[in-house]
């Protein structure tokens, strides 16, 4: 083809994936350019709140050292919401530095830092309009100003990502298929939140508390809710499938406010104030669903690929690790100057030993099997949680095991036999992906 | 009256935001569609509650200079009567404490 490239690789979008890819590529000795359309990177981005070490370190080495972090997640609840309280379950590792809590503004910007020392041309204020496509290759981008030549382009645009659906890669997006997350940044005193959470002052721990359930009115919305400890700030947020929102007429901020009048949630924000207030969507196409991750010139890669695990909370990780291997294979390409989907698919093949396709085959089904049990998860159990933790805790003057006997009796009579077979097979199957996974 | 108290608190967590307003909207609705969309998904399911029917005429009031840009509306449209972009270059919600 007769192009002048400006460069080796454009890479669009820079999130953890985008910077990651463009520093890949960079560190190969060929030039890259890093586009993003917000003026600030991360000015776009919001997610519950922790970067995890392995998946930094992986991409960024000893850099992480001077990551800029506000705390490190070290204590993590699991919380099942009733009307008065709550059954948590609490896994804390003081001295752990598995995940920081860092706000996407300052994690982008630190990012993007390391990025332009190692070389990678970094262009905000840059929306991405369109791609070029020349002989069946994507040989460059168009902006609002001008048009821009490369033999590979990137694309790690996020989850709505406009780009992959104009080639094609993927359908439209089903509601089913997405979580619509919503939170609240809540300032407080930093000591305040230290000893609200039993919380050091040098920020070596912090807290992580998922919740399910805790809705009074609707029970069969498929929704977790979460906090995260910052330095004096406390993230509240939920997460809710946008199907079950729309079948529900019900708004995110709605779920927010509800579960912010929570009697366990209550005390944790008392005198805090909302700083600001953010929403994104998640993607829940996992691997059944995946887009097409390759084309002749050009790779697709992070959030806007689907790459996510929210059973775990995951996405960061899949994100820097997918950019990092989208940059491999774009050097292999450029080493080979070959820019046709069979040297451009190393980066599936790279992407199968990882523990990105591994993990979204294991999960594949997971999500939308609980999906499928959001009223035993978000309500029934919770609920039955709440009864037998009275009989346990009420010290009344019945026998226990009358008690004990009546609990088991009300758990059959009051959801139907079938009910509970289902839910032993939704969760007995995802036992089984889990160990029968890669 | 509970609807109202949700845009009223809407309302209030927008005022916390930062925007780089543009002169032109980013979200355009498909009127024709609209007018035979009898779930008006838009309306509810915005967390910035961009969207609101106008009862006299039916129309769909886009306010999309407080857009998250999150894409739920173009999603859960049943019509597909949302066209959806980002804001121009350097425009838009500017998230700075997310």
């Amino acid at each position: 083809m007769d192009i002048n490239y400006n460069s080796d690789v454009i890479v669009i979008g820079a999130g953890p994936c985008g910077i990651a890819a463009a520093l890949e590529v960079a560190r190969g000795g060929k030039k890259v350019v890093l586009i993003e359309k917000g003026e600030h990177p991360g000015s776009k981005n919001m997610y519950g709140g922790a970067v995890y070490d392995s998946a930094l370190r992986e991409v960024f080495g000893n850099e992480v050292d001077y990551l800029p972090y506000e705390r490190i997640i070290n204590s993590y609840t699991w919380s099942f919401l009733n009307d008065t309280g709550s059954f948590d379950m609490t896994y804390k590792n003081s001295s752990s530095r598995h995940a920081y809590a860092i706000k996407r503004f300052n994690l982008e910007k630190w990012m993007v830092e390391i990025a332009k020392k190692n070389g990678v041309y970094y262009i905000p204020n840059t929306l991405v309009e369109d791609l070029i496509i020349k002989d069946g290759y994507v040989t460059g981008i168009k902006t609002s100003l001008e048009e821009y030549y490369a033999p590979v382009s990137i694309i790690a645009d996020g989850v709505n990502s406009l780009l992959a659906r104009k080639l094609n890669l993927r359908d439209d997006f089903k509601p089913y298929d997405m979580i619509l997350s919503a939170k609240e940044t809540i300032k407080l005193e930093k000591k305040v939140i230290e000893s609200r959470f039993n919380l050091s002052e040098d920020n070596s721990n912090g807290v992580c508390k998922m919740y399910f359930g805790g809705l009074k009115e609707y029970k069969n919305i498929f929704m977790m809710s979460f906090l995260y400890t910052f330095k004096d700030t406390i993230m509240l947020g939920v997460g809710a499938n946008l199907a079950d929102l729309s079948k529900n007429k019900l708004n995110i901020n709605k779920i927010i406010d509800e579960i912010k009048s929570h009697p366990d949630i209550i005390p944790l924000i008392e005198g805090g104030k909302t700083i600001e207030y953010s929403a994104h969507l998640i993607p829940e196409t996992g691997f059944n669903k995946m887009p097409e991750l390759v084309v002749p010139g050009a790779i697709l890669a992070g959030d806007a690929a689907g790459f996510i695990n929210s059973v775990h909370f995951e996405g960061t990780n899949y994100a820097l690790i997918s950019g990092k291997l989208a940059g491999e294979a774009a050097l292999c390409a450029l080493n080979n100057n070959d820019f046709s989907v069979n040297t451009l698919s190393v980066y599936k093949k790279k992407l199968s030993k990882s523990f990105i396709l591994k993990d979204l085959y294991t999960y594949r089904n997971i999500i939308h099997k609980l999906y499928s049990r959001s009223n035993s998860l978000s309500y029934y159990y919770p609920y039955k949680i709440k009864e037998f933790f009275e009989i346990v805790t009420s010290a009344n003057c019945y026998s226990k095991s009358s008690q004990f006997k009546k609990f088991l009796f009300n758990f059959i009579k009051d959801r139907s036999l079938s009910e509970l077979i289902k839910d032993i097979k939704a969760f007995s199957r995802c036992a089984f992906d889990m160990l029968s996974g890669k | 009256m509970e609807k109202k108290d949700n845009k009223k608190s809407i309302q209030d967590k927008l005022s916390t935001i930062k925007y780089n307003c543009a002169s032109e909207t980013h979200l355009k609705v498909d009127e024709k569609k609209c007018l035979k969309c009898s779930e008006k998904t838009c309306t509810f399911i915005c967390p910035a509650d961009v969207y609101e029917l106008e009862p006299e005429t039916g129309c769909i009031i886009v306010r999309y200079e407080n857009c998250l840009e999150c894409g739920a509306c173009k999603i859960a449209c049943p019509k597909k009567a949302i066209s959806w972009e980002y804001p121009q270059a350097g425009y838009g919600v500017i998230f700075k404490n997310s």
